[in-house]
């Protein structure tokens, strides 16, 4: 397994965002965490990277325990998040932004050359601060920035979050050649559709729980959409209300 | 034509200041540590460079490679024992943490070296000068007082935007938690941060030590001119802080020009009007300061 997470409990002050969470991730696995706004997706995915504390239960990467491991040690080890909001360093240029990434995880295929074949449309905004990019440019040096880290396991949370359509199918494009060259992620997808077309492996959160896991061909989209509103007790498809 | 010699003689003492500024705006862009004991430290600096004349018999100038070597490493340490704790509760804390350093420093300075005032030789550099024109006259050593400052500036500058190690420090003044989640370790990066703005404060304090005489109350006041050339050449940019040095220093040596009396207070005057009408444009206006540009 090359992500181990087992009972995992983390908090936000007196509020319990993550609750006795358990997964696995094999290296070349696609999982989709799926759930409402408030399930726990993105502070799962920050305490697997480092970014958050974990109050209870272990991480483990590649069979060595993580869970007290400072966020950038992690990076170091092959773990990278691509956070919430894309988070890059404003008055950075693109390249800037991609470079302070990259040399301080491992040794890998990513460098500032394969991330601009990767992503054509980043190329011409070299020198541009990255403060002054359109939603999909930032969301793609977002994403070339944690690959620079030449990632074993990347983290993406909500890629598609205030982007256009057009932006959204190019960020998916991408994520698709990264999915193809052999990487393993963690994908954090409000729309359950794409999150569906993409993964191998689909874990549905409420309230802080994993409520329903499954490959997409064993689950139906109604099934997730009532584990996501937690109508999974209520019954099967007639549950629409 | 006396005015012009004031003028000049303002710009030559701005570029002190503007040297002495820079870590304090480092400091507090990288880390939002106000170093209170921004003064103290480059007063130590001075007084390092002291001991080392006194012990060795060689000039101030040999005194500043090993001095500054010294206060980096004071630096770093300072940051890596003391502020890196107290940042972790908060705000206020390095604040007192540094007010206190400010206190001790003084305290022990005095007890080692007693209240009298102790002054460094610039040497023939000093005592020389050089007529320009009938009545402006230039010495030697503030040329190079002036050419360290931009020197050191003009290098920092070059650090920041050119090597790996300033990118990550830009990248960890913008956003610290993303910082460590591409890789960097901030912890390392404050501390190389701190080991800068402690150097370049004693580098300052060793110039100033050269100019006029000092005592081990000299630390706040040279914390004041610090602070003001940083707020009137605006946070964050270096050679803004080179301007705002300027701009002090020519301040105080025309009001020293209209009455000797008046050094500090054209200085002080000049600031506040620079703060006020900051204040009226940043009201108006949104965006932050946070961050250090190049």
């Amino acid at each position: 397994m090359l992500l181990e997470v087992q009972a995992l409990e983390a908090r936000h002050g007196l509020l319990q965002a993550v609750r006795d969470v358990s997964l696995k991730v094999a290296e070349g696995e696609t999982l989709a965490l799926v759930g409402a706004n408030g399930a726990g997706k993105t502070t799962l995915l920050r305490t697997i990277a480092g970014g958050h504390r974990a109050a209870a239960g272990r991480v483990l990467f590649d069979g060595t325990d993580v869970t007290r491991s400072s966020a950038h040690k992690r990076v170091r080890m092959g773990i990278a998040l691509v956070p919430e909001g894309r988070h890059l360093f404003p008055r950075l240029t693109v390249d800037e932004n991609l470079r302070v990434a990259g040399g301080n995880g491992r040794k890998g295929p990513w460098s500032l050359d394969a991330v601009y074949a990767a992503f054509p449309n980043l190329e011409p905004l070299r020198r541009h601060r990255a403060g002054t990019l359109s939603g999909g440019e930032q969301q793609a040096t977002a994403i070339g920035r944690a690959l620079m880290t030449n990632p074993r396991l990347l983290l993406v949370d909500e890629a598609s979050l205030g982007l256009s359509p057009v932006a959204v199918d190019g960020v998916y494009r991408s994520l698709q050649t990264v999915i193809e060259s052999g990487a393993t992620i963690i994908l954090v997808e409000q729309d359950l559709r794409r999150a569906m077309k993409v993964a191998t492996r689909i874990s549905c959160m409420l309230e802080g729980r994993i409520v329903l896991e499954g490959t997409p061909s064993e689950l139906t989209r109604e099934a997730v959409v009532d584990a996501y509103f937690g109508l999974r007790e209520a019954g099967t498809s007639q549950a629409t209300a | 034509m006396t005015w012009v010699n004031s003028i000049v003689h303002g710009i030559f003492l701005g570029g002190v200041y503007a040297l002495l500024a820079a870590g304090l705006s480092l400091m507090f862009g990288v880390m939002r540590i106000i170093n209170l004991a921004h003064g103290s430290l480059a007063l130590v600096g001075a007084y390092a460079a002291y001991v080392f004349v006194e012990h060795t018999g060689l000039s101030a100038y040999a005194a500043i490679p090993p001095v500054v070597l010294g206060m980096f490493v004071v630096g770093y340490l300072l940051q890596r024992t003391m502020l890196e704790r107290s940042l972790r509760a908060g705000v206020l804390v390095p604040l007192l943490t540094t007010f206190g350093l400010l206190v001790i420093i003084g305290n022990l300075l005095e007890r080692i070296f007693s209240p009298d005032p102790k002054s460094l030789n610039p040497g023939v550099l000093g005592t020389t000068t050089w007529q320009i024109t009938g009545t402006l006259s230039i010495s030697p050593f503030e040329v190079l007082e002036l050419g360290v400052a931009v020197l050191v500036l003009g290098v920092l500058q070059l650090y920041l935007t050119r090597t790996r190690m300033g990118r990550e420090l830009r990248a960890t003044s913008e956003d610290p938690d993303t910082a460590e989640l591409v890789g960097i370790d901030s912890r390392a990066v404050y501390a190389r941060a701190a080991a800068i703005a402690v150097g370049t404060a004693a580098l300052a304090g060793i110039f100033f030590g050269m100019r006029s005489s000092f005592d081990p109350s000299s630390g706040p006041t040279e914390l004041i001119y610090a602070f003001e050339a940083v707020v009137i050449g605006g946070l964050g940019s270096l050679w803004g802080t080179l301007v705002g040095g300027i701009v002090l220093g020519v301040a105080q040596t025309i009001g020293a020009q209209i009455d000797p009396q008046y050094f500090d207070l054209a200085g002080h005057l000049v600031f506040l009007v620079v703060l006020l009408v900051r204040a009226a444009i940043e009201s108006g206006a949104i965006g932050s300061t946070r961050g250090v540009t190049a």
